[in-house]
């Protein structure tokens, strides 16, 4: 099998905050009755973490089970686990009305770090910073195209794009977070 | 700047996260209806200046469709709800009447 590469072979720029993309993550889009006793035994066995409430993101260290809409989640594994947790998904999932379909090489993902990286962010989403809550996934734009992005850490966020937009979100990350951009300078 | 609630997500999506979707409430007439029927459903739209029904999807979001009833020449927002409704809320429909007591209903 062929090596895989992530869209822009984590390239990062340091401005007011620093922005990398964070290379491969497997991605897997889970959709079905997001209620049932099947689809919470499914994520368990992908993540090991309960079924996420609306709109928000459940970690469980390097894996995560995320709320897409009210019948779908995004289910986050390391890249080489998609297929086994594809696999596992489907055994817990047989019987049920349901899709599972592994998105890992159809997905590029971003990391905005420091004190002021939610005002990167700021210019380029249409979110207000002052009600996101911790441990909430926010699906919106950034600039033209669709992103996600939730609170990953301390001073980080982690944001998750289409690969085939991925030089476009890094050229908008660039910009955003160029010296001198800030929004609230100190 | 229209700012609408998603019903499904919760999200208070601006405007621009959304994707419009015209006039909510529509009855959909197929075959074996008459022209004058058709053609009011392919092409007669309301165009009242109040209170108007929409519907909206929330695109850059859930992507799900969902209604709103707003004031087409204030653009205050009265309420979002569900899509899977027949007819607005009675709860909205009574809050509309209360703001706007001219209002003819949603007929």
């Amino acid at each position: 099998m062929s090596k895989a590469v992530s869209a822009l072979g984590g390239v990062s720029h340091k401005g007011f905050a620093e922005v990398a993309e964070a290379g491969l993550r497997g991605m897997i889009t889970v959709r079905g009755d997001l209620s049932s006793a099947a689809m919470k035994k499914a994520v368990k066995a992908a993540t090991g973490t309960a079924v996420p409430a609306a709109r928000r993101i459940e970690i469980d260290g390097d894996k995560a089970a995320a709320w897409m809409s009210p019948d779908e989640l995004l289910v986050m594994v390391p890249y080489e686990g998609a297929q086994d947790a594809v696999a596992a998904l489907e055994k817990a999932l047989a019987g049920e009305h349901h899709l599972v379909a592994d998105v890992s090489d159809a997905r590029s993902v971003f990391t905005v770090k420091g004190s002021k990286a939610p005002e990167a962010l700021m210019k380029l989403c249409p979110v207000d910073f002052g009600t996101l809550a911790e441990g909430e996934i926010r699906r919106t734009r950034a600039a033209q195209v669709a992103a996600a992005f939730w609170k990953s850490g301390a001073d980080e966020f982690t944001l998750v794009s289409f690969r085939s937009v991925a030089g476009y979100v890094m050229g908008l990350l660039e910009v955003s977070s160029r010296k001198g951009g800030e929004i609230f300078p100190a | 700047m229209l700012t609408l609630e998603c019903p499904y997500c919760g999200v208070k999506a601006e405007e621009t996260e959304l994707q419009a979707g015209g006039e909510a409430h529509l009855k959909r007439y197929g075959p074996g209806s008459s022209d004058d029927e058709f053609e009011s459903y392919l092409f007669m739209r309301k165009n009242p200046k109040g209170v108007h029904f929409e519907r909206w999807r929330h695109a850059y979001g859930c992507g799900k469709w969902f209604l709103a009833a707003r004031c087409t020449a204030t653009l205050e927002v009265f309420g979002t709800y569900s899509a899977q409704t027949k007819e607005p809320p009675a709860d909205l429909q009574a809050k509309i009447k209360a703001k706007r007591p001219n209002w003819e209903g949603y007929k």
